[in-house]
């Protein structure tokens, strides 16, 4: 996992509530049993048409989303299933960090794991977010503050682990396995 | 009930700067989100902690024509078969049980769990899929995880965890006849929304669900994610052990007595706190169907399609299924029904539908997959003589499998086309590009078949 304590984006704004996994990636796409190259088929059904050239009024093919780095969704983002394939094609697609009010539980796990940031934030910085597309915003994870070109900084929460694994490029692997003595002591309790 | 299971797994407690350890008892996996997960195990040179505690089997990609199971046909996507083929490789070379694609014990990974008595009271179970939450309907704690925790399970039999919020359901007096748990775990979504559980595990209580049979709670848990909780669980009870009492490999004699003194211990105690509380009367319910895009917009079968005013994404919804604001859903031309899936898959649900379907033919024009959950419900299906029923009165009979529930080997709802469906999930494209899919119950989906339209099916139990 790459490290990441600052970025500094602009916006791609998809306003739809509920954007479930089934839309972040088709279920047709997941019979890979890599995790690369899953960013050509992020939102295929919203992003190509029945022949498959993209549609130029989706918000990401438009040139200026190109390079964008944070994606700022409708509430409750990432509901749906456990296919971690959905983050997977966000961060090949290019995508960091997404905002929304509410993200699912799995897929803000699944997130977390891969050094995609979710960033929850209150209602009237998610409808200036949304009124406002392509806007250039700044996260912090040191301070866990995302600071709008208006020169309002909000706060976000984030796991105190989930961060340092963040700020660290670390995966939670390493962790686990050094609990080993303490699981076998826990089996052995058990019997 | 959930903290006594979380606090009897817990294996290094959680603080501010770490989360829990969680021990995991038990490990379902299946084709598609585990590959990349043995991968990171053979990256770093690791076993599999607790092949004992892990079990594999194949169901979302899989076929589900019996030619491409059994016979020599070639598995149509190339893709899957390949993924099929990695399953494989990776539980022999990692030493895990498999229930391959011609195991007469193989079935959709939450079908399974139950039937083999591997499923037991106040354990904790993983599985890289979100209706991992069915095997709360034990009183397990059993939630959906993504690849890397597939991993990390594979790896050290725990997972890191923090600790979820308690939502208790309520629910009070008895369902109606031909209202089934199907409706009412629709019933709940629709009260609480898709989001109304974010953060929390659900638990289901009052005597509609201490009446329910165990196929039942498991349909009712299983879509405890579309109400946004990871998990859902119910109290065991007698119900619960005659159940899992002389399925193979559930414990026997004094281990299954011991092992009963543990389970009578789980229940939530009186007076218990949860951070959350609904109530819901089933006698309220009718049966449910879906006229959106998630499972959270849905409607009595006789009621007509809500209107909402200024709401774009309502709207585009709406546009999506090709349906009107004000107008009834009842009656509504369907194309394909499907009965199956994890959600409705088991033998009581082919039993409602071949109560309605016995002696009718399905309209012209529908095709009717009925796919059972596992090979061992389709065995005993097939005993019943369901499968005679099914045949005559049209419907398309396979090998069990997740198929047209997500589409991903090739089991989909043309474009456009209106499915009545006992599925989990009627997200836009969920069950091809373009299908509509409309959820319901078994019964529902039946009484649909026949008539080709959005059917109550009490019109056709009582007549």
């Amino acid at each position: 996992m790459q490290a990441l304590k600052t970025l500094r984006s602009r916006t791609v704004v998809l306003p739809s509530t509920n954007i479930d996994t089934d839309q972040i990636i088709p279920a047709r796409f997941l019979t890979t049993t890599t995790r690369d190259g899953l960013g050509a088929s992020l939102f295929a059904d919203w992003r190509y048409d029945g022949a498959g050239r993209p549609r130029a009024d989706f918000a990401l093919n438009q040139p200026a989303a190109r390079g964008c780095e944070i994606l700022v969704a409708g509430r409750n983002f990432g509901c749906g299933s456990s296919r971690e394939h959905a983050p997977w094609a966000l961060l090949d697609f290019g995508i960091r960090a997404v905002i929304s009010t509410e993200i699912a539980d799995i897929f803000r796990n699944n997130s977390l794991k891969n050094g995609l940031v979710p960033v929850i934030v209150d209602g009237a910085t998610h409808e200036w977010l949304l009124g406002n597309p392509l806007a250039e915003v700044a996260l912090d994870l040191e301070t866990c503050t995302l600071a709008l070109p208006t020169g309002i900084t909000v706060k976000f929460p984030l796991d105190a682990f989930a961060r340092y694994c963040l700020l660290n490029g670390v995966d939670e692997l390493g962790f686990l396995m050094s609990k080993e003595a303490e699981t076998r002591a826990w089996e052995q309790r058990r019997g | 009930m959930f903290e006594k299971v979380w606090d009897r797994h817990v294996v290094v407690p959680e603080t501010a700067d770490t989360p829990a350890v969680l021990f995991i008892d038990l490990h379902l996996t299946h084709e598609v989100t585990s590959p990349q997960a043995f991968q990171v195990l053979r990256e770093r040179g690791l076993p599999v902690r607790r092949p004992d505690l892990t079990l594999a089997t194949m169901d979302h990609s899989t076929p589900t024509r019996t030619e491409q199971v059994f016979g020599n046909a070639p598995i149509a996507i190339e893709s899957a078969a390949k993924q099929i083929r990695e399953l494989e490789k990776n539980c022999a070379e990692f030493g895990v049980e498999l229930f391959g694609l011609r195991h007469n014990l193989r079935g959709i990974v939450h079908i399974i769990g139950p039937e083999l008595g591997l499923t037991r009271p106040g354990s904790t179970i993983v599985c890289g899929d979100s209706h991992t939450s069915t095997h709360g309907a034990f009183g397990a704690l059993a939630f959906g995880i993504g690849t890397t925790e597939v991993g990390h399970v594979l790896a050290t039999q725990c997972l890191l965890q923090r600790r979820p919020k308690t939502f208790a359901i309520e629910v009070s007096n008895a369902l109606a006849a031909g209202v089934t748990a199907k409706d009412l775990i629709l019933g709940i979504i629709g009260r609480i929304g898709v989001a109304g559980g974010t953060g929390h595990v659900f638990e289901y209580r009052g005597a509609a669900i201490r009446a329910l049979d165990m196929e039942a709670r498991m349909t009712i848990c299983n879509m405890s994610i579309e109400g946004g909780a990871r998990a859902g669980m119910i109290a065991p009870d007698e119900t619960t052990y005659a159940y899992l009492e002389g399925k193979p490999r559930a414990p026997r004699g004094a281990a299954w007595d011991e092992a009963l003194a543990r389970w009578r211990t789980l229940p939530t105690d009186e007076g218990a706190k949860f951070d959350r509380t609904v109530g819901i009367d089933a006698a309220t319910l009718e049966p449910m169907i879906t006229y959106g895009t998630n499972p959270g917009m849905v409607v009595p079968i006789s009621a007509h399609i809500p209107e909402r005013a200024g709401d774009p994404a309502f709207d585009k919804a709406l546009a999506y299924m090709g349906l009107t604001a004000g107008e009834p859903i009842r009656n509504q031309p369907v194309n394909v029904v499907f009965l199956g899936s994890c959600t409705n898959g088991r033998l009581s649900d082919l039993r409602a539908a071949a109560q309605v379907l016995r002696g009718h033919r399905i309209a012209k024009g529908v095709h009717l997959l009925i796919v059972p959950g596992s090979q061992q419900v389709r065995r005993e299906a097939e005993r019943e003589g369901l499968d005679r029923i099914f045949i005559e009165a049209g419907a398309d009979w396979r090998e069990s499998g997740c198929s047209m529930c997500l589409g991903m080997n090739g089991d989909i709802v043309p474009k456009g086309e209106y499915a009545v469906s006992t599925s989990n999930r009627n997200f836009e494209g969920r069950q091809g590009v373009g299908a509509r899919t409309l959820l319901a119950s078994p019964l529902t989906a039946a009484a649909s078949a026949i008539r080709g339209r959005v059917t109550d099916p009490r019109e056709l139990l009582n007549g």
